[in-house]
């Protein structure tokens, strides 16, 4: 008797989100098979991999990097070159600066680096605020604003902020927003249960379902992706049908493994290296969990992890 | 296809002895579908109730023993798809590959990469001995690859090296990857008189299908199925509908453990090799054989590895001390937070990142969050006390500040009576807080 196949094609599907403007708008979602489960049916949108670096600038220590953006001084050429990245096909810019717990910058200056970020690329952007509710809350919507027409991620609302952050980014502005909850299929739905409630339709929001490095409690990651991805497709459950959008730069890139020095730890050699493979082993757990896009900072990484996409498509 | 309980009890006697230990041959039945008693329990069964109920309850993946001694692990027999259904079983095991050219320098490297995380070793389990043509050079390398004292892997399509091969390492149930659809007959035999483990490989799904068949006819089911190297899409999609056909289509046939030689599809980039690796750990290869690793490849992956196999039903603990962080002393203060593995690591990330010197007191909550562990009466100012007093905290560190997590700031009274030499202070709710609180209180 021959072996007998048995797809796994889902009447329902993710829904799809497009970010961006013009030929390089990016459609995330769309799919109704598991991630990378090409063998049971197309997947029409592959994930997607963007370039992040925070308004301080890329970091120049480490030499991968600081060879990528040679030359590039300013914001704007700085954003210019990521757009240029092999593989990455949007650019995220993280608002550091505008942190109530460090440089607590203005909301105006904030404004107008994402305002210089967004002039000197043709690729979609998302820009990520400080983490902070309040300061989110005051921040996002004065961004969607300036950026209107310009079809942005605005990352993230909150249980905490969603409600203004959703009123004036999408329905005001018609920008894009990620809803952003901490590793649990309930509070992941509940969230964008109150956000459509606004008047937030499908398609105008991807979701943060939460992040941890590989090593890091990983597996609540995982499971939550899993559960969030199965219960879109085999139950059909709209509210859990958005597409997952995992920001991943910043979360690899402070682990213990990324930073220690290899003067302090000589056995686990280059300090760069060990970034990268965190990058690469996190974000591809991430996309065979259910993200529709991750972001990452390291050029080498995004380059491999795009591959690995195309490869596997 | 599992059975129903209603099923099994019709092949019960239906007698209600008792003699299995349950009040009813029903309920008897029932745990039986639900597989927490075994069949044989019952002392009345019918042979062929028996033989018919042995072949519908065994499990949908078998679980293959290979290596010894110290070095012997399981794979496979898993359950589910997905770890949050019940749990994952056998976490996948790294191979490096080594061949008679480079054992010398690859056995060493991969020797280096020997550590402890979260209470687990973390090594290379397996070597896989590549044949590269010449018989005698390939039996130097399995001799050299035995002796690092890990499971082998040799593979091998050339029939005489494969034995002789095996005869230098007997009783090592090693795996010999190198059956295919021409050559399983006589492989079969070289793996049955060595009591190794089989590998088998085929030019794609159905004929590697067809070929496990002609293997099971000949009663050879100690079997790792190779998902191939045509390429990377292909070896994905085998090892997902290998995994699938087993345990949601009930199809036995693919139900064994499967190995991904992750070396072959890199293309002999080391970072495609850490990805392919990471895809891999998620979905579904029982063994993962790599070019080379370092710790730059071993610290990701073995830590992702442990974070999916960890039981969904047990949190990962920290043993309970004192971890001294950024180079800590006894002059240095202390940080109090529970042993659940996610909030150490959050916390001592939190507190590396400050650079303050800080030691991070672990106390026994029960693998808990710091509020559950607090509802639960496993972290109380009673059990901070007692674990300082039974680890002899206040012998070694001098310093008398005690940090006590935000959340349970509500102890702060109960310990400054049951610790009145500690100056308890409480931090922050979060720990995206912490780095700040302690620089202002401390650099």
């Amino acid at each position: 008797m021959a072996f007998t196949r048995n797809p796994q094609v889902f009447s329902a599907a993710v829904s799809e989100t497009v970010i961006g403007a013009g030929d390089k708008a990016v459609k995330l979602g769309g799919e109704h098979v598991f991630p990378f489960y090409t063998f049971d049916a197309p997947i029409d949108n592959p994930p997607a991999v963007g370039i992040d670096f925070s308004d301080k600038g890329p970091d120049r220590e480490l030499p991968g990097i600081a060879a990528f953006f040679e030359g590039a001084e300013t914001l704007g050429q700085v954003a210019k070159r990521a757009s240029e990245a092999e593989g990455a096909s949007f650019v995220s810019l993280t608002l550091r600066s505008a942190d109530p717990n460090g440089d607590d910058e203005p909301v105006e200056e904030s404004v107008a680096k994402a305002k210089e970020v967004a002039d000197a690329i043709d690729v979609p952007l998302v820009i990520q605020g400080t983490g902070n509710a309040d300061k989110d809350a005051a921040l996002l919507p004065k961004v969607a604003e300036a950026l209107e027409g310009k079809n942005v991620l605005l990352m993230s609302a909150t249980e905490d902020n969603y409600k203004g952050i959703a009123v004036s980014a999408v329905l005001a502005y018609g920008q894009k927003i990620s809803a952003e909850s901490a590793v649990d299929i309930n509070l992941a739905k509940q969230l964008n249960v109150v956000i459509s409630q606004q008047g937030v339709k499908a398609g105008s929001t991807v979701q943060h379902v939460g992040v941890a490095a590989a090593g890091y409690g990983f597996e609540y990651v995982a499971s939550a992706m899993e559960r969030i991805r199965g219960a879109a497709l085999s139950q059909n459950d709209d509210m859990l049908q958005v597409p997952i959008v995992t920001p991943i730069a910043n979360e690899v890139w402070s682990v213990k493994e990324s930073v220690v020095s290899e003067e302090d730890f000589p056995e686990w050699g280059p300090v760069e290296e060990r970034g990268i493979n965190m990058e690469i082993s996190t974000a591809v757990a991430c996309l065979a969990s259910g993200s529709n896009a991750v972001i990452l900072r390291h050029p080498e990484s995004i380059r491999t992890v795009s591959k690995l996409i195309s490869d596997l498509m | 296809m599992a059975l129903k309980g209603l099923d099994i009890f019709k092949l019960t006697p239906r007698t209600n002895c008792k003699e299995c230990g349950n009040p009813t041959c029903m309920a008897f039945a029932m745990k039986v579908a639900q597989g927490t008693v075994q069949i044989e329990q019952c002392p009345h069964m019918s042979a062929e109730a028996l033989a018919a109920l042995g072949e519908a309850t065994a499990p949908p993946m078998k679980s293959v023993k290979i290596g010894a001694g110290d070095a012997e692990y399981t794979i496979g027999g898993e359950t589910v798809l997905f770890r949050h259904d019940k749990t994952f079983v056998s976490k996948n095991l790294i191979a490096v590959s080594v061949n008679a050219a480079n054992a010398d320098k690859t056995l060493p490297a991969l020797a280096k990469i020997d550590y402890e995380r979260i209470s687990e070793r973390m090594q290379v389990e397996i070597v896989n001995v590549e044949y590269t043509g010449d018989k005698g050079a390939f039996l130097e390398a399995v001799k050299k690859a035995a002796a690092s004292g890990r499971a082998l892997i040799l593979e091998v399509s050339d029939a005489s090296a494969a034995a002789e091969a095996l005869a230098l390492v007997k009783g090592g149930k090693a795996i010999l990857n190198g059956a295919s659809p021409e050559n399983y007959k006589e492989f079969v035999e070289i793996a049955k008189a060595a009591g190794a483990v089989l590998g088998v490989a085929a030019p794609n799904l159905d004929a590697l299908y067809d070929t496990v068949k002609a293997i099971e006819e000949l009663d050879y089911k100690e079997l790792v199925l190779d998902v191939g190297d045509a390429s990377i899409k292909e070896a994905f999609a085998n090892c997902v509908q290998i995994r699938r056909a087993a345990l949601k289509d009930g199809d036995r046939s693919f139900g064994y453990p499967t190995l991904v030689n992750v070396k072959k599809l890199s293309g002999g980039c080391a970072h495609t090799e850490i990805a392919l690796a990471s895809l891999f750990t998620l979905k579904y290869a029982s063994i993962v054989v790599l070019n080379e690793i370092g710790y730059e490849q071993a610290l990701p992956l073995f830590g992702l590895r442990q974070n999916i196999f960890t039981d969904p039903q047990k949190p990962m603990t920290v043993e309970q001390g004192n971890y001294p962080i950024n180079g800590a002393t006894e002059a240095s203060p202390c940080a109090l937070t529970v042993d659940f593995a996610l909030t150490y690591f959050i916390i001592s990330g939190e507190i590396e990142r400050s650079g303050i010197p800080t030691n991070l007191l672990i106390p026994d909550a029960g693998g808990y969050s710091v509020l559950t562990a607090w509802a639960a009466g496993k972290l109380s100012a009673g059990s901070i006390a007692r674990f300082i007093k039974d680890q002899e905290i206040e012998n070694k560190i001098k310093n008398r500040d005690l940090m006590i997590p935000g959340k349970v700031a509500v102890l702060k009274g109960e310990l400054e009576e049951s610790l009145p030499d500690w100056n308890i202070i409480v931090a922050p709710n979060e720990a995206v807080s912490l780095v700040k609180f302690l620089k202002e209180r401390y650099s």
